[in-house]
C-alpha cells in the first residue's frame, strides 16, 4: 500500500492549526469525498439495475441506489447465454496458458539479460527497449499473425504478446539486485546457469514475479481488441469481445429471445456484474501486489 | 590452423582477460559464447518471439511502400514508393482526422497534472483510516474492463440512460444518446478515461511521496513555512523526478490516443469529433482491406509518437539534466 507519510503534529501545537491550514483539511476531505461518490455511485447504480425488475426499472428515471422492485429475470437471461460462458472459458484458457508463458519467458530472458558477463547483453537490451518506443503498427502485426498461420486460432491470443518489454525490464532490474556471490558459490558446486535460475534467483526474487504475473493475467483479461482481428468464430471468442456485442453493439438477441422486451437494458447491467464481479472479488487480495509493482516500475524509472 | 586460431591459442595461455582491447574479436565472441552458451541458448525463444512479432512487423512497414496484393506476396507487388503517403495527406479527411488526434492528445495532456494533485490531497489526509480506505476504493475502477467501462458509459449516457435523464431535468437537454452529439464526444471520452485511471495513476506519486525524507519538512517547519509553503518547496521538487518520468512515458502513449476506448465509444454520427489516426487505420485496414494505404498512415502516426518521446527526453536531459536515456 502507498501510505501517506505526512508525520502528525504533537496534540499540542493543533492550537496553533491557522484557520486557512483547518479550512484546508475539511476541503481536502470533502473533494476525496466527491471523488468516492463519483466512483462509487454509479457502482451501486449498476448492480442496483441489474436487481431491478425490467418494467419498473424502464419507468424510472435518474440513479438508482436500490433496486427498483426485486427481480433475478435479467441474471436468468445472462446467464442462458451460451456464448457468456464460451468466453469465460476462453478468457480462462487464455489467462491461464498465456500468463504462465508470459511470465516463464520473462523470467528466462530477464535473468539472462541481467547477467553482466554477457557479452551482447546490453545490444539485445537496445533492440527490445527500441520495441518499445517503435512498432510496425497494427496492419503489419495482422499481416504477421496472418503469415504465420496463427489466424483463427486462440493462440493469436497468446503468442503475439508473449514478453512485454515493460514487465521484462522490471524482472530483469529484479534479477540485476541479487548479489552476485549468491551465483558465484552455486557455480562452483557446479550448478550451470538453467539451474541457479530456478534453484537460487527464483525463490529470491518472488514478490517481483508476483507482480508481472498479475499484471500480465489483469492484461490479458482485459483485451479485446487481438481476439476482434485475429478470430472470426465466435465460439472462440475472448469474454471481453463477447462483452463488446453485448454492452457496446447492444446486441442483446442471444438473451431476450422470448422474453419481456423491456429485459434489454437490466441485461446489460447484469452482464456487467456477472464480467465483473470475479475480479472485484479477487481484487482486495491482490491489490497490494499491483501497488508493489507500481513502485518497482517507478524505481527502475 | 588459422592465423587466428594461433593468436587466440597464444592468448589463452594468458590471463583470461575479456575486456581487454587487444583480444581479437572473433576469439572474443568465441570465448563468451563457450562460457555463456547456455544463457544464449535460452534466450532464442524470446529473440525468436521479438524477431518475429516485433521486428517483423516493423520490416512489414515496407507493404506501404508498394502496392501490396495479398494474392502477389510482397516481393511480387509492384513498388509505388510514397504514393500513399501523397495519398494520405491530400485525403478528404487527413485533417479532421490530424486535428481530433491532436484534440484529444492535447486534453489528455493536460489531464496529466490531475493525478499528482489527487496524490498530494491524499497525503494531506489527516485520517490514516480514511485516507487507505479511499486508495483501496478509488484503485477499484481501473480493475474493470475498458469494455465494460465504455458499455456502462454508453448506457448511462444513452437516450434513455441515467445521466441523460439527470441532465434533462437539470437543464433541459433533449432525451437522446449524448454520444450521438459530436460536440459531447470529447468531454465523455476525457471523463470516462479520468474515470478508469485517475484514482490508479495517483499511485506512483504516493510511492514517491512517501520517499521525501520527513527531516525536510521538519526543517521547513523550523524556517517558519506553511503547508503550502512546505507543498511548494519541499513536496514538489521530491517528486519532481517522478514527474518527468511519467510525462516522458505519457508523451509515447499520447499520440496513440486511446483508440481502443474511442473505438468502444464512438459511433459513424461523431466520426467527425472522435475519429483519430489509429481508429481510421483499424477502419481502411481491416474493413476495407486497404493494407498499403492504412500501414503507410499507421506509420505515420508511429513515427510522429517517436518524435515526441525523443523530443520530450531531449528537452527534459536539458532542463533536467536527466532523461529516460
Amino acid at each position: 500500500m502507498a501510505n501517506t507519510k505526512t508525520e502528525r503534529a504533537p496534540q499540542g501545537t493543533k492550537i496553533k492549526e491557522s484557520f486557512g491550514s483547518r479550512l484546508f483539511d475539511v476541503v481536502d476531505v470533502l473533494i476525496i469525498c466527491l471523488l468516492l461518490a463519483c466512483v462509487l455511485i454509479p457502482l451501486i447504480h449498476i448492480v442496483a439495475a441489474s436487481f431491478s425488475n425490467p418494467a419498473l426499472f424502464v419507468a424510472h428515471k435518474g440513479i438508482l441506489l436500490w433496486p427498483e422492485g426485486f427481480s433475478v429475470a435479467s441474471y436468468q437471461a445472462v446467464f442462458k447465454n451460451t456464448f457468456l460462458w464460451t468466453g469465460y472459458a476462453n478468457t480462462l484458457f487464455v489467462v491461464i496458458v498465456g500468463t504462465l508463458l508470459n511470465v516463464l519467458l520473462s523470467m528466462v530472458a530477464a535473468y539472462c539479460l541481467s547477467r553482466k558477463r554477457v557479452a551482447a547483453g546490453p545490444t539485445i537490451m537496445k533492440l527490445l527497449v527500441f520495441t518499445m518506443y517503435f512498432s510496425g503498427g497494427m496492419i503489419p502485426l495482422y499481416l504477421v499473425v496472418k503469415g504465420v498461420g496463427l489466424y483463427g486460432s486462440r493462440w493469436a491470443l497468446i503468442l503475439p504478446s508473449l514478453v512485454d518489454t515493460y514487465n521484462l525490464i522490471i524482472m530483469r532490474t529484479a534479477f540485476a539486485g541479487v548479489p552476485d556471490s549468491l551465483e558465484e558459490s552455486a557455480k562452483l558446486d557446479g550448478a550451470n546457469a538453467w539451474t541457479i535460475l530456478w534453484k537460487i534467483m527464483a525463490p529470491l526474487v518472488k514478490p517481483t514475479v508476483a507482480v508481472i504475473t498479475l499484471y500480465y493475467a489483469v492484461s490479458h483479461w482485459n483485451s479485446w481488441f487481438n481476439a476482434m482481428l485475429f478470430l472470426r468464430d465466435k465460439t472462440q471468442y475472448p469474454l471481453q469481445l463477447i462483452l463488446r456485442q453485448i454492452l457496446i453493439q447492444n446486441d442483446t438477441a442471444d438473451m431476450t429471445a422470448g422474453a419481456d422486451y423491456l429485459i434489454g437494458e437490466t441485461i446489460q447491467y447484469a452482464t456487467v456484474v456477472v464480467a465483473t464481479l470475479p475480479i472485484l472479488c479477487i481484487y482486495p487480495f491482490v491489490q497490494k501486489y499491483f501497488v508493489k509493482g507500481v513502485m518497482i516500475g517507478a524505481i527502475k524509472g | 590452423m588459422s592465423a587466428k586460431s594461433k593468436a587466440a591459442a597464444a592468448e589463452a595461455k594468458k590471463p583470461l582477460t575479456l575486456n581487454s582491447e587487444h583480444v581479437p574479436l572473433s576469439y572474443r565472441i568465441k570465448k563468451d559464447l563457450q562460457r555463456n552458451g547456455l544463457i544464449y541458448a535460452m534466450l532464442i525463444p524470446v529473440l525468436v518471439y521479438y524477431a518475429v512479432f516485433k521486428f517483423g512487423p516493423m520490416f512489414g512497414l515496407y507493404i506501404s511502400f508498394i502496392d501490396y496484393k495479398p494474392a502477389r506476396g510482397i516481393f511480387g507487388s509492384k513498388f509505388v514508393g510514397l504514393k500513399w503517403f501523397k495519398s494520405f495527406f491530400s485525403d478528404y479527411y487527413f485533417g479532421r482526422l490530424l486535428i481530433n488526434t491532436i484534440r484529444i492528445a492535447v486534453v489528455d495532456l493536460m489531464t496529466f497534472p490531475l493525478p499528482v494533485i489527487l496524490a498530494l490531497l491524499i497525503n494531506e489526509l489527516k485520517s490514516k483510516k480514511f485516507s487507505k480506505t479511499a486508495q483501496t476504493l478509488l484503485y477499484v475502477p481501473h480493475f474493470i474492463s475498458t469494455v465494460v467501462i465504455c458499455g456502462i458509459v454508453l448506457t448511462l449516457t444513452g437516450s434513455t440512460g441515467a445521466i441523460t435523464e439527470i441532465l434533462h431535468n437539470l437543464f433541459g437537454i433533449k432525451e437522446q444518446a449524448l454520444l450521438n452529439n459530436p460536440d459531447n464526444f470529447l468531454l465523455i471520452y476525457i471523463l470516462t478515461e479520468l474515470w478508469q485511471t485517475l484514482g490508479w495513476n495517483s499511485i506512483i506519486y504516493l510511492s514517491a511521496l512517501s520517499g521525501i525524507d520527513q527531516e525536510l519538512y521538519d526543517a521547513a517547519k523550523v524556517d517558519g513555512a506553511n503547508r503550502w509553503q512546505q507543498c511548494l518547496h519541499v513536496t514538489l521538487p521530491g517528486i519532481a523526478p517522478t514527474i518527468i518520468i511519467m510525462l516522458i512515458l505519457k508523451m509515447g502513449k499520447i499520440f496513440n490516443v486511446g483508440y481502443e476506448r474511442v473505438m468502444l465509444l464512438y459511433n459513424p454520427a461523431i466520426y467527425s469529433t472522435a475519429d483519430v489516426i489509429n481508429t481510421y487505420v483499424y477502419r481502411k485496414g481491416l474493413i476495407d482491406a486497404q493494407f498499403s494505404y492504412s500501414t503507410a498512415v499507421g506509420m505515420f502516426n508511429c513515427i510522429v509518437s517517436f518524435a515526441l518521446v525523443m523530443i520530450t527526453n531531449k528537452i527534459s536531459q536539458k532542463v533536467n539534466g536527466s532523461g529516460l536515456w
